[in-house]
């Protein structure tokens, strides 16, 4: 929906990109360095919130087991680039074939759920995560190929130009930090699964998908391949799925089984609901409240002094069910989203009718 | 042999409760196609409120037989959790029955995460162990062993389910859920209190997962404010596997995976030549479960062409 733009474009994306580089430095400054880190990890939540939401968002097909193939992505990083079989590929060249495993895995599960629907494919994909989860859990005998629980460690940071992105460097004058070159690393990608998902959503590929979404039959009788779109669909998602996976594990240094478990795979979930589904800002947005409210809500404990005094509840107990608070209310007021498409919008307002 | 009765004794009472708990999960989406993903919470909550009766009960009055203590935590969990059950059906999902599918099950999530850390802010992190109040008694029959508590877990599920049946069949409620289920708009212009019916369906599941908590942590021994997640993850895959919406499906179904999860857990070692080991049951329950549903995508007892777009 292309809307006739008001100011020119270029001086928004200009101060987009500028906001956009500033920002680590300003939340360096503002809160702290280890908000710099949340960042990061709220770009990867972007990118894994924007693969879901083609599946979700786009196809309709309900998916709780998409930690699986974050969890193939990660894993094959880990395999190729850490003592554990002391191979030391270079990024550029494991992160494709993370990618391309997990889209792989994406069109295996994809194939024999084609006939399901709603919650039978949610259950299905659902157990479909947790079986990868727990062959990662237990695949350390009789050969050793996870390391089971204790998970892999040591996995080697991305070095970009001779440049190891986990210690700092010295660029005119300042030192950039691990976590802000990571940054920056992390929103070329995400952009670029951004880019992707605009393109995706207003080509023909896209407007099939929302019709498969709204009703299957009638999108096969005017003539849309229903099965190959369904794959696609799946191969999409688990492609960047695959891709934020690889980057996790360089960015982490350790993986084990337990970061991939179905409360992730339905947090983020939540990121794209909350947020607004099948529309590209929305689940953006979700997935990076999603990241940072947790950790926001840390803070209470400061709450709790100033209001009355003392420190009654543990804030690392409180905040999650805060949290679980935040996420019913705002669906109650909010059930299409916090920032829904105008086609969701629409639809919402004529069912209530 | 006596490894084939034994399993088969295990599947049956494992089975039993995850087929309870999926009563509740069954009877909800068949009225209103939701997943109440909450109510593995809620038989949790079931659990740990008979649990805190028991103990306190354990400790001011050591003379008072078991089954009494137990009733007493019985009489106090299911009004407890019926309670919990309407209430969530009030705030979380009765607002939302015209929103997008998606939504509900949003809030059920958040219901869930709130409910997990109210219990955890209440009875800490740790394990808390079912008082021994209960006959420790065993018999042994073929080389297979049954205790007390595991009979009375089989003799009451019957029990209950027979009764589930009968209300479900022959009761005016009944009759006015099964209507509710079929259409919601037809039923209300037959008269029937719609809000009423889905407040009772609630209800109902609710102290069937009270009953349920009870019997799962008799049976394991302990309870724990998280033991709500997987029980209800393999409930409602049981009444997936059954067909999500069919009580009768509901009860095979859980009963069928109980007895997939301990025949897994017993022959899988075997069956692989040793390469696996018996910590991948769970795996084999999910592999069953899918190869179930790509084979038959409306479940054992479902009924073709009931799903809506």
């Amino acid at each position: 929906m292309p809307e006739a733009a008001t100011r020119p474009r270029w001086l928004v994306f200009g101060l987009l990109a500028l906001g956009l580089a500033l920002l680590p430095f300003l939340v360096d400054a503002g809160l702290g360095r280890s908000w710099v880190r949340l960042l990061d990890l709220a770009l990867l939540y972007v990118m894994l919130a924007l693969g879901l939401n083609i599946v979700v968002g786009y196809a309709g097909l309900l998916d709780l087991g998409y930690v699986a193939f974050y969890a193939l992505g990660a894993y094959v990083y880990a395999w190729l680039a850490s003592p554990h079989f002391g191979l030391h590929l270079p990024f550029w060249a494991i992160l494709p074939l993370g990618a391309a495993l997990a889209a792989l895995f994406g069109v295996l599960l994809g194939a024999p759920t084609l006939r399901l629907r709603g919650d039978y494919l949610a259950i299905v994909t659902l157990g479909f995560g947790e079986i990868i989860r727990i062959f990662m859990n237990n695949l350390n005998a009789p050969v050793n190929i996870t390391n089971g629980p204790q998970g892999i460690n040591l996995i080697d940071p991305v070095r970009l130009a001779g440049m190891s992105l986990s210690q700092p460097h010295t660029l005119l004058g300042y030192t950039f930090t691990g976590a802000h070159l990571t940054y920056y690393l992390f929103l070329l990608f995400t952009l670029l699964v951004m880019f992707i998902s605009m393109r995706l959503e207003d080509s023909r590929i896209g407007r099939a998908w929302v019709a498969i979404r709204e009703d299957e039959i009638a999108a096969a009788a005017t003539g849309i391949n229903t099965r190959n779109l369904k794959l696609l669909a799946f191969a999409m998602g688990a492609t960047f799925g695959g891709l934020a996976g690889g980057l996790f594990a360089s960015f982490q240094g350790f993986i084990s089984p337990e970061s991939f478990n179905l409360m992730e795979s339905i947090m983020i979930l939540c990121m794209i609901v909350l947020g607004g589904m099948g529309h590209i800002p929305g689940v953006i947005f979700g997935a990076v409240l999603l990241t940072l409210l947790p950790e926001a809500l840390r803070y209470t404990g400061d709450w709790q002094r100033n209001l009355f005094g003392q420190v009654y509840v543990d804030p690392a107990d409180l905040r999650m069910l805060l949290f679980g608070l935040a996420l019913v209310a705002v669906m109650l007021y909010r059930p299409a989203g916090l920032i829904p498409s105008a086609r969701r919008r629409q639809e919402f307002a004529d069912a209530r009718e | 042999m006596d490894i084939f009765l034994q399993q088969l004794v295990n599947g049956l009472v494992l089975g039993s409760v995850y087929a309870l708990v999926a009563l509740g999960y069954t009877m909800v989406y068949g009225i209103l196609e939701l997943i109440n993903f909450a109510h593995g919470e809620v038989t949790m909550m079931g659990a740990m409120v008979a649990l805190a009766v028991i103990g306190a009960l354990a400790l001011a009055a050591p003379g008072v037989p078991g089954v009494l203590m137990l009733a007493a935590g019985l009489a106090v969990a299911i009004p407890v959790c019926v309670a919990l059950g309407l209430l969530i059906e009030r705030v979380a999902y009765r607002p939302l029955r015209h929103a997008p599918r998606l939504a509900p099950l949003i809030t059920a999530i958040g219901v869930s995460i709130i409910l997990q850390n109210v219990a955890m802010l209440i009875w800490g992190k740790q394990y808390i162990p079912f008082p021994a109040i209960l006959p420790q008694g065993r018999h042994t029959f073929y080389g297979a062993s049954i205790t007390d508590v595991q009979i009375a877990i089989l003799v009451l599920t019957v029990a209950i389910m027979l009764a589930l049946i009968l209300v479900v069949q022959k009761t005016r409620l009944g009759r006015a859920m099964r209507a509710t289920a079929q259409s919601r708009q037809v039923a209300s212009l037959m008269g029937v209190d719609v809000n009423r019916v889905i407040a009772a369906t609630f209800a109902i599941g609710s102290a069937l997962a009270a009953v349920a908590g009870i019997m799962v942590s008799a049976y394991y021994g302990l309870a724990h404010y998280y033991m709500g997640f997987l029980l209800g993850l393999k409930a409602f895959s049981a009444a997936v596997l059954g067909g999500i919406g069919n009580l009768g499906g509901a009860m095979l179904g859980g009963l069928l995976l109980g007895l997939i999860e301990s025949f897994g857990a017993g022959y899988i070692g075997d069956l692989t030549g040793g390469f696996l080991g018996s910590h991948y049951q769970d795996v084999f329950a999910f592999f069953v479960l899918i190869a179930v549903l790509v084979f038959r995508p409306q479940g054992l007892l479902g009924a073709r062409g009931v799903e809506r777009a």
